[in-house]
């Protein structure tokens, strides 16, 4: 009876530790890689028991059939994910989802990454890049432990500037502190910004009176992603919208952040209360 | 013969016991039951009941044969024009289709056709029989994208036919509205996997986690297929658009039950997906999604679970007998009240309510609630359910502008061959229709399944020059 499901074994094909908790594997996924373009996601579960969550797509390759996805473990789910090993297959991988980030010959554009927001950046660049642009990224973490992805960036940028909390590399300070010298600087035509809710928040502030056009990329909780249930909704201009398929990209002056953190916040308890208990349980904990 | 003047009652579990399991509620008939209630049938010659079926089931034929005790005939009776009867015994409304014709229902309770239908699906799933036997492969192939009761439909009928059916799915998990809304103890997970197993047993291959409009387009699957079947219903939940509704603990009815339902959250932390109870749960909306969603607040330890609609019980949309159950379990109706604004800063605290009265009839015949003035009253709650109604799905529509959709954003249909705009795509269910019945949605892919057959076989003419 189960000999019609076309099962698409999602095998994890390398797996990589990037920093101290943030995570890359390169999932066989080839239809889905097929598909990708810049700033689209992806919704996986591990297994049966397992909760649907959406991870941004840091890289993905037609040819060889697979998506790139980094991720913090820190939560029971991306822990989970952490502790599989390559030659593992995922139960479900769906995708492409969201709607693509605006791919234009917009002139000089600022690309903003903050800690795990670094990721999904690259494809976005790689992209403008493409297009004629002229790109900038700023990336940050809190220390210099913590960033990633710096040679990939570098790649397909203009230049690039780090930023550490710590100014245990690059510039001590925050991403926006350095967007701001460019803001002052440096004719700027379109800011995309990718990271916590509190560091695109703090961008758009910056960027609002140069009137540059900004837009950030949400990571609201999902359930299905394709529209269905609602969780991932924001208000941007006053209006409802659905980040799984009118974003996750959206005007970051529009944007209510307070109101995106306030619902992130849902499941706090939940999560700390699985996570606990997957590390009570799970081998291999100290 | 004496005729019993009421049907034979359905075991099923208490009020008190079942208010703290998600398990059915009822039971179902025993054989002996079965037979009892199946002999209270007239066997009339004018069929009426058969003209109230959406898929015309032949019920007196079946209905006698359950008599006779020939039960795997009884089903494959039924299986002749209905591929999902497990879930059609279970949530069809039948008290306005079939029941409602039935001569016996005249003067005396009508035959528990449901029931029937229901206990002789139960045993086949049991015990299993041989699929129905399938015509010569035609060499035709069929996308039907949604695997809920319409695409169901769809694919296996096409299957029977000899076509090679693809089913889409872009959740997970087969069912689409059968395993993402509606809650286990009413429609059991397993009922439905059963089902779903049986549509694929007749050849019907399916394809799980593919979102179709992201994935692939319509025009793409087009030049891999003959013809495209779109049965991706009405997923898109509606919002009443007052203040405070996107705050943290106001649930969609769709999220509230996916998360229960297709991600077993009730089951949490054994399975992954959370989901928040309140002592003081609210969910507005008169339909059967909003009796769904207060029974399993309920469930999941709610100490008050209130529903709050803005016309009174008479109006409400859902079956009497949704309502009588969730008020056995000790749902409260708090009713001609309309939410005007939702209020809490980083949590729902309460619903500030209208006061309603009944008015004129409106467009729907029903009466059209009117503000009182002065009447506005506040509801303290930690968690708010927006369950009033949802729209058709948008993802596919959206991406194939050649597809002509109504103002309410339906695909647009040939009502007899669910023929869209869109050379060798067909529609049906509540993608087309919004917010239906599953009986319905199955019946209009009953149709689209013929019309499919025919515009297949007719093309291959054509093609071949014939």
């Amino acid at each position: 009876m189960r000999a019609n499901v076309v099962t698409f074994l999602h095998k994890i094909l390398r797996k990589d530790t990037l920093t101290s908790d943030a995570n890359l594997l390169v999932i066989e996924a080839p239809e889905i890689a097929k598909k990708c373009k810049p700033g689209q996601f992806i919704i996986l579960r591990i297994d049966e028991p397992g909760e649907r969550i959406p991870l941004s797509l840091a890289d993905y390759d037609p040819r060889k059939g697979t998506v790139t996805t980094i991720f913090l473990a820190t939560g029971k789910t991306t822990q989970e994910l952490a502790s599989m090993n390559e030659e593992d297959a995922i139960a479900n991988v769906t995708g492409p989802l969201g709607t693509p980030s605006g791919i234009d010959h917009f002139g000089h554009v600022v690309l903003c990454g903050g800690g795990l927001g670094i990721a999904p950046l690259y494809p976005i660049a790689k992209a403008l890049k493409n297009a004629g642009n002229k790109i900038t990224v700023i990336i940050g973490a809190r220390s210099k432990g913590l960033l990633f992805y710096e040679d990939e960036l570098q790649s397909v940028c203009d230049q690039l500037y780090v930023t550490t909390d710590d100014g245990t590399k690059g510039r001590k300070g925050f991403v926006v502190d350095q967007l701001q010298d460019l803001l002052t600087n440096k004719k700027i035509d379109r800011v995309v910004a990718i990271g916590p809710a509190v560091m695109m928040r703090s961008i758009a502030d910056a960027t609002r009176p140069y009137g540059v056009s900004t837009v950030v990329s949400l990571n609201s909780i999902m359930v299905d992603g394709t529209g269905m249930c609602g969780a991932c909704r924001v208000e941007v201009g006053g209006e409802t919208k659905f980040t799984c398929v009118d974003g996750p990209e959206f005007d970051a002056h529009l944007v209510d952040f307070g109101l995106l953190m306030k619902r992130l916040n849902t499941y706090l308890a939940e999560e700390k209360r699985a996570k606990d208990l997957y590390n009570k349980t799970s081998m291999g904990a100290p | 013969m004496v005729v019993r003047k009421t049907a034979v009652p359905m075991p099923e579990q208490g009020p008190g016991a079942r208010i703290r399991n998600f398990d059915e509620v009822a039971l179902g008939y025993s054989a002996e039951q079965a037979v009892e209630e199946a002999k209270r049938c007239l066997q009339c010659k004018d069929r009426p009941c058969v003209s109230g079926c959406p898929v015309e089931v032949d019920i007196p034929a079946f209905v006698k044969l359950v008599t006779e005790k020939r039960f795997p005939e009884a089903i494959r009776k039924i299986k002749e024009t209905n591929n999902l009867p497990a879930i059609c015994g279970r949530v069809c409304p039948q008290e306005e289709q079939c029941t409602k014709h039935c001569t016996l229902g005249k003067k005396f309770e009508p035959v528990a056709i449901g029931r029937l239908e229901r206990f002789v699906a139960d045993l086949e799933l049991e015990t299993g029989l041989p699929p129905i036997s399938r015509a010569k492969p035609t060499g035709k192939k069929a996308a039907v994208v949604g695997s809920g009761p319409a695409g169901l439909t769809a694919a296996a009928d096409l299957a029977k036919l000899g076509h090679e059916v693809v089913l889409f799915e872009a959740l997970h998990k087969a069912g689409g509205v059968l395993m993402y809304g509606i809650p286990n103890f009413r429609l059991p997970k397993e009922v439905v996997g059963a089902e779903v197993g049986y549509v694929m047993s007749l050849g019907v291959k399916l394809e799980t986690d593919m979102v179709v409009g992201k994935l692939y387009s319509i025009d793409e699957l087009l030049k891999s297929f003959d013809a495209v079947f779109i049965g991706t219903g009405a997923g898109l939940p509606h919002f009443m658009g007052i203040p405070g509704e996107n705050l943290p603990g106001v649930y969609s009815a769709n999220e509230f039950l996916i998360r229960a339902n297709l991600m077993k959250a009730y089951l949490f932390p054994e399975y992954d997906t959370p989901i928040k109870t309140g002592r003081y749960v609210v969910t507005v909306g008169g339909g059967n999604v909003a009796m769904d969603a207060a029974r399993t607040a309920l469930r999941l330890g709610a100490e008050e679970s209130v529903i709050l609609y803005r016309r009174t019980e008479r109006e409400m949309p859902a079956r009497i007998e949704e309502i009588k159950r969730a008020k056995e379990e000790g749902v409260k109706f708090q009713l001609l009240s309309q939410p005007v604004r939702i209020l809490g800063s980083d949590w729902v605290k309460a619903v500030e309510c209208m006061k309603m009265e009944l008015g004129a009839p409106d467009e729907s015949g029903r009466r059209r609630p009117i503000p009182v003035e002065g009447g506005n009253f506040i509801v303290d709650v930690d968690l708010v359910v927006v369950a009033i109604g949802q729209g058709p799905n948008p993802l596919i529509p959206k991406c194939t502008p050649d597809l002509r959709t109504n103002r309410d954003g339906t695909i647009q249909i040939d009502e007899k061959t669910c023929m869209t705009s869109k050379e060798g795509v067909f529609a049906g269910g509540d993608i087309t229709t919004g917010e239906a019945t599953v009986i319905q949605a199955m019946s209009a892919g009953k149709r689209a399944a013929r019309s499919i057959h025919e515009y297949i076989t007719h093309k291959d003419r054509r093609a071949t020059g014939s």
